[in-house]
């Protein structure tokens, strides 16, 4: 069947803030640029970013990127290439200022410089004591900064395909990425999206766990669509975790809670963190924290109907305590767990919020492979940048505020080498005439699928396998017969079924097409994980209690062929300054 | 009269938003009321839809209050959502 095809000089798929900064660079450079969004533009996840954005300017008392340089690498478990944190971070402060010059409404200091706040990891002369370096506009820096991006993208005429979702990457024989096809949900109808240059800024893949801060829309999409044309995925295993996200829902629950005398108990009203940590108990550090919550519910002392969550008491404090001094956390208690925590304690547990891992790209935002012996072989034509690509700035665990520099940097960073590309390389090349041939098979498979299986049930079973297997503390045991059961969920949901089989704004085909998505980078996470025998970051091993650089110094790549596993050297040597040697990571 | 398939699955990818609370409430509140919508209240709704994450979680959280009558009764029901 004969497929529409509309061509431009770049397209973005993913319309968040990296999107949205590479965007701008390529239509304001005169290209013409096709952005793709599941969502209106607004509506991405970048708006739930508050933290700021972390960039040295200096404005609060002295301050130097080769300290912020530092502080990403120790915050990485140095697993962080260091050449493309060098740039991020002297980056970083002229990337803020272009976005003030486009009106983003940033906190000020009385002198008109813009504000910065204090935030955890941040530090002064190479650890020393704490700086203010995150740019800030009160607690909604994301959503100021995508509206910014939005408005000024209307500006330079970029063309927004919104309620589209890309389905494939097109590749031709040489293995140059040609585009993407895609689904216009109004229609229904596919569409050969031919591009000279193609950038995925397709966000993270947090909803593969069943506890997550991630919006709907977070479903590994650009992971995907990687994995099935051949391209590895870099560190999967590693995923950032809040310790108490209200359970089922994913919502935070601050840790003033904790900090108020509010404690943890397990399904026998026991009070756990006296044995894990019996000075600081529940105020122990976040991963002492989580590991307890993940160790009491391994061995069976989980509360509720599946024993996955504990609870988190704050009755004691009485009403007033809990009204004045913990604002808006009764009625999130009550939205999203229907207790009242003055009566009741809240169901938590363990929550991811950020996924390290992605797509392998270096710092200039070109999407790199193992090659005939060269370990980053650039793929041509095609681009990554934000949370679903791997430059690798955040390594094992990402710095706090680190998440919109990246995006601004590595968005901008990104375009810049499309245009030069695009400059050296004029023309079209021809599609391969079977371009939209993976997707007619995926869209025909689903269409025709009998005595299938649930979109929802398979989905539920990605999330809940995740969750217990690869989850904020993890076991050995537990990752082997997870990557069983990830790999038998895998068989199932190539065999999903809709019974709604109309065109025209079918959402239940938009699901099960997500779902492709999801296993890819759920199988990814539990296959990695299974295979790096130490502990680093996010990754932290009930069997192997610390980082073993000796041996695991280095990336893994995933590859969704056979789950195979290869491994890549991570990059010591900065762009400029003198390496950063690993030390034992205390806080 | 009641909203076809296809207007439904529109006004649920609406409730796709940037921000999970949001779209925790929203997916209740269809689950809830998705019978009755029609007319102003139908009406109330979509112009919620239209507002930032921000906005819309700082009506439905009550940190701030609903400045025009024609959506009181919509906010009202999410924030018991």
């Amino acid at each position: 069947m004969a497929v529409a095809r509309r061509n431009f000089d770049a397209v973005v798929v993913g319309a968040g803030g990296a999107g949205l900064r590479a965007s701008l660079q390529l239509a304001e450079a005169g290209l013409s640029v096709a952005v793709l969004s599941k969502v209106f533009p607004t509506r991405s996840h970048t708006v739930a970013a508050q933290g700021g954005i972390g960039a040295a300017l200096g404005n609060m008392g002295e301050d130097s990127w080769l300290w912020h340089m530092y502080d990403t690498v120790k915050g990485s478990d140095w697993l962080g290439d260091q050449d493309a944190i060098e740039f991020m971070v002297r980056e970083a402060p002229k990337l803020v200022y272009e976005l003030e010059h486009f009106g983003m409404p940033f906190d000020r200091n009385e002198n008109g410089t813009v504000y910065q706040r204090p935030f955890g990891g941040h530090s002064q002369n190479f650890g020393e004591r704490p700086v203010q370096r995150s740019c800030c506009a009160a607690d909604r820096t994301g959503h100021a900064m995508l509206h910014t991006l939005y408005q000024r993208n209307v500006r330079a005429r970029t063309q927004f395909f919104v309620e589209w979702m890309a389905l494939d990457l097109v590749r031709d024989a040489k293995g140059e990425v040609l585009g993407v096809t895609a689904l216009e949900m109004e229609t229904g109808e596919v569409m050969v999206l031919h591009a000279r240059a193609t950038l995925f800024a397709t966000g993270g893949a947090g909803r593969i766990f069943s506890s997550t801060t991630n919006a709907f829309i977070c479903t590994g999409d650009g992971l995907g669509m990687a994995a099935r044309v051949g391209i590895p995925l870099e560190d999967m295993e590693f995923w950032q975790f809040h310790p108490t996200g209200v359970a089922g829902a994913g919502v935070l629950i601050t840790e003033g809670v904790r900090g108020e005398g509010g404690y943890l108990l397990n399904k026998g009203g026991e009070r756990f963190m006296e044995r894990y940590a019996p000075n600081l108990k529940d105020l122990a550090s976040r991963d002492v924290v989580s590991r307890a919550m993940a160790t009491e519910i391994k061995e069976g002392r989980g509360a509720g109907p599946h024993g996955d969550y504990l609870l988190l008491k704050l009755d004691h404090l009485g009403p007033e305590v809990i009204d004045k001094r913990l604002p808006g956390i009764r009625e999130i208690a009550k939205k999203f767990a229907d207790v009242d925590p003055v009566k009741d304690p809240i169901p938590v547990v363990p929550t991811v919020h950020y996924m390290m891992g992605g797509i392998p790209t270096n710092y200039r935002g070109e999407v790199v492979v193992p090659q005939g012996g060269d370990p980053e072989a650039v793929v041509p034509r095609f681009y990554a940048a934000g949370e679903c690509a791997c430059a690798s700035v955040h390594g094992a665990n990402r710095l706090g505020t680190n998440s919109l520099t990246d995006l601004l940097v590595f968005g901008k960073a990104a375009a810049e080498s499309m245009i030069k590309f695009l400059q050296e390389n004029p023309g079209h090349k021809d599609l391969p005439k079977d371009a939209a041939e993976r997707t007619q098979a995926r869209l025909a498979r689903l269409d025709g699928q009998k005595n299938g299986e649930s979109v929802a049930e398979v989905g539920m079973e990605i999330r809940r396998t995740m969750q217990a297997h690869c989850g904020v503390f993890r076991f050995p045991d537990m990752l082997a017969k997870g990557v069983k059961k990830i790999r038998e969920i895998a068989d199932r949901a190539t065999r999903t079924q809709v019974k709604d089989k109309s065109r025209v704004f079918n959402t239940a085909r938009v699901e099960a097409l997500e779902l492709d998505n999801l296993i890819e980078a759920a199988r990814a996470s539990m296959v990695s994980a299974e295979a790096r025998r130490e502990s680093r970051g996010a990754h932290d091993r009930a069997d192997h209690h610390s980082r073993d650089d000796a041996n695991w110094l280095k990336h893994t790549l995933w590859y969704k062929d056979g789950d195979r596993l290869e491994y890549k050297p991570v990059h010591m040597k900065p762009l400029t300054a003198r390496s950063i040697e690993p030390k034992v990571r205390t806080y | 009269m009641n909203m076809t398939n296809v207007e439904m699955n529109r006004l649920r990818w609406s409730c796709r938003r940037g921000l999970l609370e949001n779209e925790l409430v929203l997916e209740r509140f269809l689950h809830a009321h998705a019978a009755s919508l029609e007319g102003e209240r139908l009406a109330a709704f979509r112009t919620l839809l239209d507002y930032s994450d921000d906005e819309l979680w700082s009506l439905v959280s009550g940190r701030r209050e609903c400045g025009d009558p024609a959506l009181g009764e919509v906010v009202e029901l999410l924030r018991n959502c």
